[in-house]
C-alpha cells in the first residue's frame, strides 16, 4: 500500500545534550513556518540529563497540513554524535542525504549502507569551523543550519536568518549570523 | 491582528492561561510539564499574578485551591506522579465545589516511570481517581493551537460549573513545536458572584441547574469551605442521607445534565466508513494520518476525535455504534477508554484496541496494518 500522499520531507538531526541539537531544530521549523509561510512541525526527544545523554530533534516541511507529526523515515539525515549516527541511519530513505561532522562521526564504519542505498554524503566540520572561525563552540549547530539550508533547499537563507535572530538570545545575534555564513558557504 | 507563532505546545497552555484570566500559578516542577511552570514564574508577575513553587504537589493543589476561594482564576501543571499526589484534594475541589485548571502532561507510567516520554496512563485516574462519586470534566489537546484553544475553554467550563477540569495532554503534544494563531479576542467567562444580601445568602443552595454564584473570601459573605457533608450553609451535616444524597446527586447532575454544552468531538469521513478510529490527544495524529493513506487507497476508514475525554461522549458513540462495524480506538495505554467504548457501544459494533505503551506515538502504518486484518 502507498503511503506518498503528500510531499511532506522528513529532516532529523542526532547527537548528544548541549550541542544545541533542539535549538538547530527550532530555528529549520520556525523559517518554514513563520517566514517561508509553509507549513512545519518540530519535535525531540532526550534523556533525563541536562548534558551529555543522546539527542535528537525532528522537522516535517510540507506545502499542506501536517497530520502524523514524527518522522517515519527521514529524508535529510544530520549527525552530531557517533552514537546518532549507528542509531539512527538504518531508516535513512534511499537516495537521502547524510550530513555529518567529520570530527565527530566516522562514516566508514556504514560504508556498506551508504553505497547500497545510494545515499548523498556531506562532511561538513561544523564544530572544528565554530571554534576557530567564530571562537565560540557552541555555535557548532547554526554553523550546521547554514549547511542544512544550502544543501536541502528546504528552507530559504532569509527566513532561516530571520528564524535564528528570533531565537538566539538576545546579544548574541551577530556572531549566530556570521555561524549561519560560515556553514552556508561550506558547499 | 492576530499574532502568528512557532512554539511548545506547554508555551500555548500557558499563554492560554494567561488570556484566559489565570492569575495564580501553584506547582512543582515536573518533566513533561515544567515548560509551563517555567513560562508562567515569569509572565504571572507581569500580568500581577503569583506564581509560587510549592513544596510538593500535595501542597501545590492546596495553593491553587486556597487562591481560587480568594477569587482569582487559578491553575497548576503535572504530570502522573505529581496528578496522583493531588488526588485527594482534587475530591476536596469537587465537594467544595472550586473552580481551578489542572494541566497533566501525561508521561510513560505507571509510577515515575518514563519522564521524558508520551503516555495515556491517566485517562482513568481523571475519571475515578479521587474517591466518591464526582463527574470530572476532561479535555485533551492534539495540537500545539488546541493546547492553547482547550486551556482557554478549561477555565471557562471551570468557572462556569464551579469545577476543577483537567487538561488531560501528553508530552507529545506538550513538547512539539508547530505554528498558532493567538486570537485577538478571547472569550473568557466571569465567575459568578453573588448579589444578595450576605445575610440571606446561601452559599451551596439546592439549585436547579447545580452552579451557585460564588463569594470570595473577604467579600463579606461567611463562608465555610468543608469536604465534609454540607448543608445550603455550608456547615457540615453529615448524618443526614437527604442532605448528602440532594448534595452529591447536584454536583454529579450538574455536569451530566449539561453534556451538550460540555461535550465536543468531531466526525471524519464516517458516512460510508467500515472501520472507525477513535482518538483522544496525541493518537489523533496517527489516526488522521492512518485515515488520510487509507482513504488515498480506497479504503473506507474514517475517525471520531474525542475533545472531551469526560464527560464522555456517550450519545455520539452509540449512535455512531449503530451504523458502523468496526470501532477502533488508538490509545497509548493498555486500554482505558476501550473499556468505556464497550460499554457504550453496548454489542452494536466490534469494539477494538490498538494500545501502544513504550512512549512512542502509534506509527500510522501499523494502525493500517490491524485495519487491513480486520477488513
Amino acid at each position: 500500500m502507498g503511503t506518498g500522499v503528500d510531499m511532506t520531507k522528513e529532516i532529523k538531526i542526532g547527537g548528544f545534550g548541549g550541542q544545541g541539537v533542539i535549538l538547530s531544530g527550532v530555528i529549520i521549523g520556525k523559517a518554514a513556518a513563520l517566514f517561508d509561510k509553509k507549513y512545519s512541525v518540530q519535535t525531540q526527544s532526550y534523556g533525563p540529563e541536562a548534558r551529555g545523554g543522546a539527542s535528537k530533534t525532528e522537522i516535517l516541511i510540507s506545502d499542506e497540513e501536517i497530520t502524523y507529526p514524527k518522522v517515519q523515515s527521514p529524508d535529510i539525515l544530520v549527525i552530531m554524535s557517533h552514537e546518532a549516527l549507528l542509531k539512527y541511519h538504518t531508516n535513512l530513505k534511499e537516495e537521502g542525504t547524510l550530513i555529518v561532522d567529520p570530527d565527530l562521526v566516522h562514516v566508514g564504519v556504514i560504508s556498506d549502507f551508504i553505497n547500497k542505498n545510494k545515499i548523498d554524503v556531506y562532511e561538513a566540520q561544523v564544530t572544528k569551523l565554530a571554534t576557530e572561525k567564530i571562537g565560540l563552540k557552541i555555535v557548532a549547530n547554526i554553523v550546521m543550519v547554514g549547511v542544512i539550508t544550502k544543501i536541502t533547499k528546504l528552507i530559504s537563507v532569509n527566513a532561516a536568518k530571520k528564524a535564528i535572530v528570533n531565537s538566539v538570545p538576545k546579544g548574541t545575534e551577530d556572531k549566530n549570523i556570521s555561524a549561519f555564513e560560515l556553514g552556508y558557504d561550506i558547499f | 491582528m492576530t499574532k502568528e507563532l512557532f512554539i511548545q505546545g506547554n508555551e500555548a497552555c500557558a499563554r492560554g492561561a494567561i488570556e484566559a484570566g489565570c492569575r495564580f500559578f501553584g506547582g512543582y516542577p515536573i518533566t513533561p510539564s515544567t515548560e509551563i511552570a517555567e513560562y508562567l514564574s515569569i509572565a504571572l508577575p507581569k500580568v500581577s499574578g503569583s506564581f509560587i513553587q510549592m513544596e510538593d504537589e500535595i501542597s501545590a493543589i492546596g495553593s491553587v485551591i486556597g487562591a481560587s476561594w480568594s477569587g482569582v482564576k487559578s491553575m497548576t501543571a503535572t504530570s502522573g506522579p505529581g496528578f496522583s499526589l493531588m488526588q485527594e484534594n482534587v475530591g476536596f475541589a469537587m465537594m467544595s465545589e472550586t473552580p481551578l485548571v489542572i494541566v497533566d502532561v501525561q508521561r510513560g507510567s505507571p509510577s515515575t516511570g518514563q519522564p521524558t516520554m508520551a503516555g495515556q496512563g491517566d485517562v482513568m485516574q481523571v475519571r475515578w481517581g479521587s474517591h466518591g462519586d464526582y463527574e470530572p470534566i476532561a479535555i485533551s489537546p492534539s495540537s500545539v493551537q488546541e493546547f492553547f484553544d482547550f486551556t482557554v475553554r478549561g477555565f471557562n467550563l471551570s468557572e462556569k460549573y464551579r469545577v476543577p477540569v483537567v487538561i488531560l495532554a501528553d508530552e507529545v503534544i506538550g513538547h512539539m513545536r508547530e505554528r498558532i494563531l493567538l486570537p485577538d479576542k478571547i472569550e473568557t467567562f466571569k465567575r459568578v458572584q453573588p448579589n444578595e444580601d450576605p445575610k440571606d445568602f446561601l452559599p451551596f443552595k439546592n439549585v436547579e441547574n447545580g452552579t451557585n454564584p460564588m463569594p470570595a473570601f473577604g467579600d463579606g459573605y461567611n463562608i465555610h469551605v468543608t469536604g465534609l457533608t454540607h448543608n445550603e450553609l455550608g456547615y457540615p451535616t453529615t448524618i443526614n442521607p437527604k442532605v448528602h444524597s440532594n448534595l452529591v446527586k447536584r454536583l454529579v447532575n450538574k455536569i451530566l445534565k449539561n453534556r451538550e454544552d460540555i461535550v465536543s468531538c468531531d466526525f471524519k469521513y464516517c458516512d460510508d466508513a467500515d472501520v472507525v478510529l477513535i482518538g483522544y490527544g496525541a493518537p489523533v495524529r496517527s489516526i488522521m494520518e492512518t485515515v488520510k493513506i487509507g482513504r488515498s487507497n480506497g479504503l473506507k476508514i474514517g475517525y471520531l476525535k474525542i475533545n472531551t475525554t469526560w464527560p464522555f461522549p456517550e450519545d455520539e458513540i452509540a449512535k455512531l455504534a449503530k451504523n458502523v462495524d468496526d470501532l477502533m480506538v488508538v490509545e497509548m495505554n493498555l486500554g482505558q477508554m476501550v473499556h468505556e467504548l464497550e460499554r457504550v457501544a453496548r454489542g452494536d459494533a466490534n469494539v477494538h484496541l490498538f494500545s501502544e505503551i513504550g512512549g512512542t506515538l502509534p506509527k500510522p502504518k501499523d494502525i493500517l496494518n490491524r485495519i487491513l486484518d480486520l477488513i
